[in-house]
């Protein structure tokens, strides 16, 4: 109905700024599951259900407690289930979303019909004991679902990444370097630059040339008085900046240059002018890889845009990516301005044009967009967790060079898993009762002992945090779980949307110190 | 030096007693409280952080049952906003023991907030954003008491701010977080030049843009302030008006063109101010923006650009906000219980590109204009023109007034050279821009009061003449 459409566009307006009409589909399109309906999980589900997502079920087997209760928003009464209580709440949010849920352990969900997980667009996995994260990472990575772990211990947040291959087209770069070939100027452009003639315009429209005319034009003069050689170190690119200061239109009266704002513009720009045009090395990779060149029937979309990309860089590009059609602002006149930007989008046209040809041959459908943003073309892998945990591909070195720095939160992340050591053991979490704080220290420390052992990890970790895990008794402030809450739901939105870089693959936040750090394990 | 100030601001109601128990062979669960509404259990998780000894906690931390009262019955706290990180911050005090807290906002609820700030429902448009989230906190979480102003924070003085033990911002204003950094250090008492730690209220700061957000910890008087660290607040870019009036070459200069210029010559619907929240005034916009592009050959103009540009639209997300509100609420909760030492003091997040964190410690001006009580210094040969001194004030990096009305004593009696805020006295003092200092009467050493809306006190200058 056009009524809601409108309303949609208003209520979702500061977001469909940042991922678009397009990304908001996939948002709608989406199904997210979550396992455990504890703070952080409601959390990260209300940021979710907010931004309007499509459906989520939560599946969880416990009845709400009166802790439940005291640290979750989402939670109102005791003695439910806290499945259904969470989904209430949380569907009356946003009447755009459909919410259900599914009363039932993950563990039975397992034993029963583990298929059932297959369904969603990722699953996120809240306060898991270690035994029933594993089972689900193995379901989930069998059917490629994206994997999201997810916990907060005490003033510790834990996130990690189980996702086999997820590729990015728009990354959203925040300083993208601009692509202008001014090192290796197209045909269409250098016509255009030739119809520029600095020497005899008048004083208006000199002082409106667009800087990357004038850059072109003095790098003209520069090639046929240097062998070809484009201004290599800072003696030469000082040299060039004073010839072109030195192109400033002189006052005929006293021989005083004016200012004229576009030279200094070219002038300022010259460096990242002079950037050689260049496939990017990540970018080099991913044109070797396997997956872009043996392109079958059942090929994702993505790599056939990839394949036909590089085709492109292999032909008709003469080793460029296709121009991406865009000009910065710059001081000049509209009509020079203008002119100017349609010939590198009619270029980029031309060029997606021949990427589309390519992709046709490769059967598949046109894709536009990867060519504006061919140079930033991301794919994130992660490890599944059975890789993590076993003896054989455990990622010791990342470890052991990580708790070299005495600041790194690499103990945190050892102490978590000593903690679900504690828990496999003794069916509980060390310190929940204030009596047992001080008996569970050696408990606790006899787990880090034999976690580092089995594993082989020649690092000390102090008494101290053994202390500390002890007395969180596995307490989950809500200040820990919203800030939880609001960065595994932006990664999940990463996940649905392919927009933006999820992180790789594990992320922990210290509440303490207020720092953070992304680990690869 | 900070820890010590720390604990005395914060206990200055608070009784502590050794009551520390950890063979308590209870378990935490038995929260019988004085509170008629505390359950069993609710408050666990924040009571292992307050009765039990640490290895990591501030070196003034005392295991007590007494702090959670603390939280409950006594201590204070000040919201600024009831927007994208208010609703959070209302949520994340209240479940972590917080009762009394004011929360300030001057708005009301729009459609556009609803992606977002989660304590407001379709039904709610049009509705004061502080009641209604007050209303919902209040329900939602039994014995808290949210208590909600529909107001500025310009509208209250001194005697209402003192009456908080910490104060947390989630603005969308530079203006209004440096009025509410100068209010907090005209607070700030000194005795023989010494800063009486009790005068001190801790501001916690949070501010968020898109996938980017701060988080900031300003003890007034002690830490970097707002107005210490304004260079990291770059001055908004407005386009040149020779491009909007006669050469555009980007959608936003057409938008612009139509919008400062149109509108103000044809008043389309009469002798009124453009309302971006009206769509109708947004639609004729949109539509001589349409008109001006076609002109130039230039292409990109939308109706969610032209609202964008008219309204200075900032991108928002619940995200980001959650995770910055969650922040500031955290440095709330150690600052209040000294559970922790706090954030030391300026906290930069980014989640374009996986996660990124950033923690360092802003450091306070020398001659910061607003807390060094170092008198500021202009130097003007007595040649120029007070002109050049209000471009000095709105221009420098380090002041960014708005706009400054500048009054001195001359004779004995009070006089304004320039005020802009007032039509009349606007007309009157207009004369005196294009005037020497030597011709207005002005001596080297002169004090000059200026007064803007960045702070809530005057900043006092002190005239140099330079030869």
């Amino acid at each position: 109905m056009a009524a809601t459409q409108a309303s949609k566009e208003q209520k979702y307006d500061r977001q469909l700024r940042l991922w678009g009409d397009h990304g908001q589909e996939t948002l709608e399109n989406a199904h997210v599951c979550l396992v455990n309906a504890t703070a952080t999980g409601t959390e990260i589900l209300k940021n979710l259900v907010l931004p309007g997502i499509g459906a989520f079920t939560i599946v969880d087997g416990h009845t709400v407690s009166g802790e439940d209760v005291g640290n979750n928003v989402n939670l109102a009464f005791m003695l439910q289930n806290r499945a259904q209580a969470a989904t209430e709440l949380l569907q009356e949010m946003n009447s755009d979303v459909s919410g259900n849920f599914v009363e039932e352990s993950p563990d039975k969900l397992l034993d029963n019909d583990p298929e059932f997980f297959h369904r969603f667009t990722i699953v996120i996995g809240v306060h898991l004991p270690e035994s029933t994260c594993m089972r689900l990472g193995s379901v989930l990575w069998s059917a490629s679902v994206p994997f999201l772990v997810c916990k907060t211990y005490g003033l510790i947040g834990y996130m990690r990444l189980v996702v086999q291959e997820h590729t990015v087209i728009e990354s959203h770069p925040d300083n993208a370097l601009e692509d202008l070939r001014l090192d290796q100027p197209f045909s269409e452009f250098k016509n255009h630059i030739q119809s520029y003639d600095l020497d005899s315009m008048d004083k208006k429209d000199h002082s409106h040339t667009p800087w990357i005319i004038i850059v072109a034009k003095y790098l003209e003069k520069w090639l046929s008085e240097h062998n070809c050689q484009a201004p290599k170190n800072y003696k030469e690119k000082e040299a060039f900046r004073q010839i072109i200061r030195e192109g400033i239109f002189r006052k005929n009266e006293n021989g005083v240059p004016e200012d004229e704002e576009n030279f200094e513009e070219a002038v300022k720009n010259v460096n990242t002018a002079l950037n050689p045009t260049k496939v990017p090395t990540a970018l080099e990779d991913l044109f070797n890889s396997e997956q872009c060149n043996n392109i079958t029937s059942q090929t994702p979309a993505f790599w056939v845009m990839l394949r036909a990309v590089k085709e492109f860089v292999h032909n008709e590009g003469s080793g460029s990516l296709p121009v991406r059609g865009t000009i910065p602002d710059m001081i000049a006149d509209s009509q020079k301005f203008i002119s100017l930007q349609n010939i590198y989008r009619e270029k980029a046209m031309q060029d997606t044009a021949a990427v589309s040809k390519h992709v046709e041959r490769l059967l598949q459908s046109v894709g536009k967009v990867c060519c504006k943003n061919a140079s930033f073309l991301r794919v994130v892998r992660c490890r599944s967790l059975a890789e993590e945990y076993s003896v054989d591909s455990v990622n010791k070195d990342e470890i052991t060079s990580c708790m070299d720095s005495p600041d790194s939160e690499m103990v945190f992340y050892l102490m978590l898993r000593a903690v679900d050591r504690f828990y496999q053991q003794h069916s509980r979490y060390p310190g929940v009762y204030n009596y047992q704080v001080e008996e569970d220290i050696s408990k606790l420390k006899l787990c880090v002992n034999s976690l580092l052992q089995e594993y082989s990890l020649n690092v000390n970790i102090k008494d101290d945090y053994i202390h500390e895990f002890c007395r969180y008794g596995a307490a989950e402030p809500h200040t820990v779980a919203a800030f939880l809450g609001g960065s595994a739901a932006q990664e999940a939105i990463k996940i649905i949307s392919h927009q933006f870089v999820p992180f790789s693959n594990t992320f922990i936040y210290n509440a303490m110190s207020q720092t953070s750090a992304t680990l690869h394990l | 030096m900070a820890r010590r100030l720390f604990s005395l601001c914060v206990s200055r109601e608070k009784k502590r007693r050794r009551t520390a128990d950890p063979t308590d062979k209870m378990a935490v669960d038995g929260g019988h409280r004085n509170s008629g509404c505390d359950w069993d259990g609710r408050w666990n998780h924040v009571r292992k952080f307050l009765e039990r000894p640490g290895p990591f906690t501030h070196p003034d931390f005392e295991p007590s049952t007494e702090s959670l009262q603390f939280l409950l019955e006594t201590c204070k706290i000040l919201v600024i906003g009831a927007g994208g990180l208010g609703c959070e911050l209302l949520k994340n005090l209240a479940l972590s023991g917080f009762r009394l807290i004011h929360v300030v906002d001057m708005d009301t609820i729009d459609v556009s907030n609803l992606n977002r700030q989660f304590l407001f429902r379709p039904k709610d448009v049009g509705r004061p954003k502080a009641e209604v989230a007050a209303d919902f906190i209040n329900t939602r979480i039994p014995g808290c008491k949210v208590v909600p102003h529909f107001k500025k924070i310009q509208d209250f003085d001194d005697s209402f701010y003192r009456q908080f033990h910490i104060i947390v911002c989630g603005l969308d204003s530079i203006i209004a977080r440096r009025w509410m950094n100068g209010m907090l250090i005209s607070l700030l008492s000194y005795e023989d030049g010494v800063l009486d730690p009790s005068s001190i209220i801790p501001l916690i700061d949070g501010g968020t843009e898109g996938f980017k957000g701060n988080a900031r910890v300003i003890l007034p008087g002690m830490t970097a302030c707002i107005d210490c660290t304004l260079e990291l607040y770059p001055p908004q870019i407005n386009f040149p008006m020779c491009t909007i009036a006669s050469m555009p070459r980007l959608p936003e200069h057409c938008i612009e063109y139509a919008r400062i210029l149109q509108w103000p010559k044809e008043n389309p619907f009469g002798d009124i101010s453009l309302d971006g929240d009206n769509p109708d005034h947004i639609q004729w916009v949109f539509d001589r923006s349409q008109e001006r592009a076609a002109e130039f050959s230039i292409t990109g103009v939308t109706y969610r650009l032209t609202q964008g540009v008219v309204k200075r639209i900032i991108p928002a997300v619940a995200s980001t906000n959650a995770v910055i509100a969650a922040s500031c609420a955290m440095e709330v909760f150690k600052i209040a219980t000294s559970a922790y030492i706090p954030l030391n003091n300026y906290l930069v997040f980014n989640d374009v590109d996986g996660l990124y964190t950033y923690t360092f410690e802003a450091e306070r001006k020398e001659n910061c204009s607003a807390c060094s009580q170092v008198p500021q210094d202009l130097q003007f040969p007595p040649s120029a023109k007070l002109q050049e001194v209000l471009e000095y004030l709105t221009e420098n990096a380090s002041l960014q007034m708005k706009s400054p009305a500048i009054t001195t004593t001359l004779e004995g009696k009070n006089k304004t050279l320039y005020l802009q805020s007032v039509k009349s006295i606007e007309e009157r003092t207009r004369p005196n821009l294009c005037k020497t200092l030597k011709e207005l009467g002005l001596s080297d050493g002169q004090e000059l009061a200026v007064a803007d809306v960045t702070t809530p006190q005057t900043v006092l200058f002190k005239l140099n003449f330079t030869t």
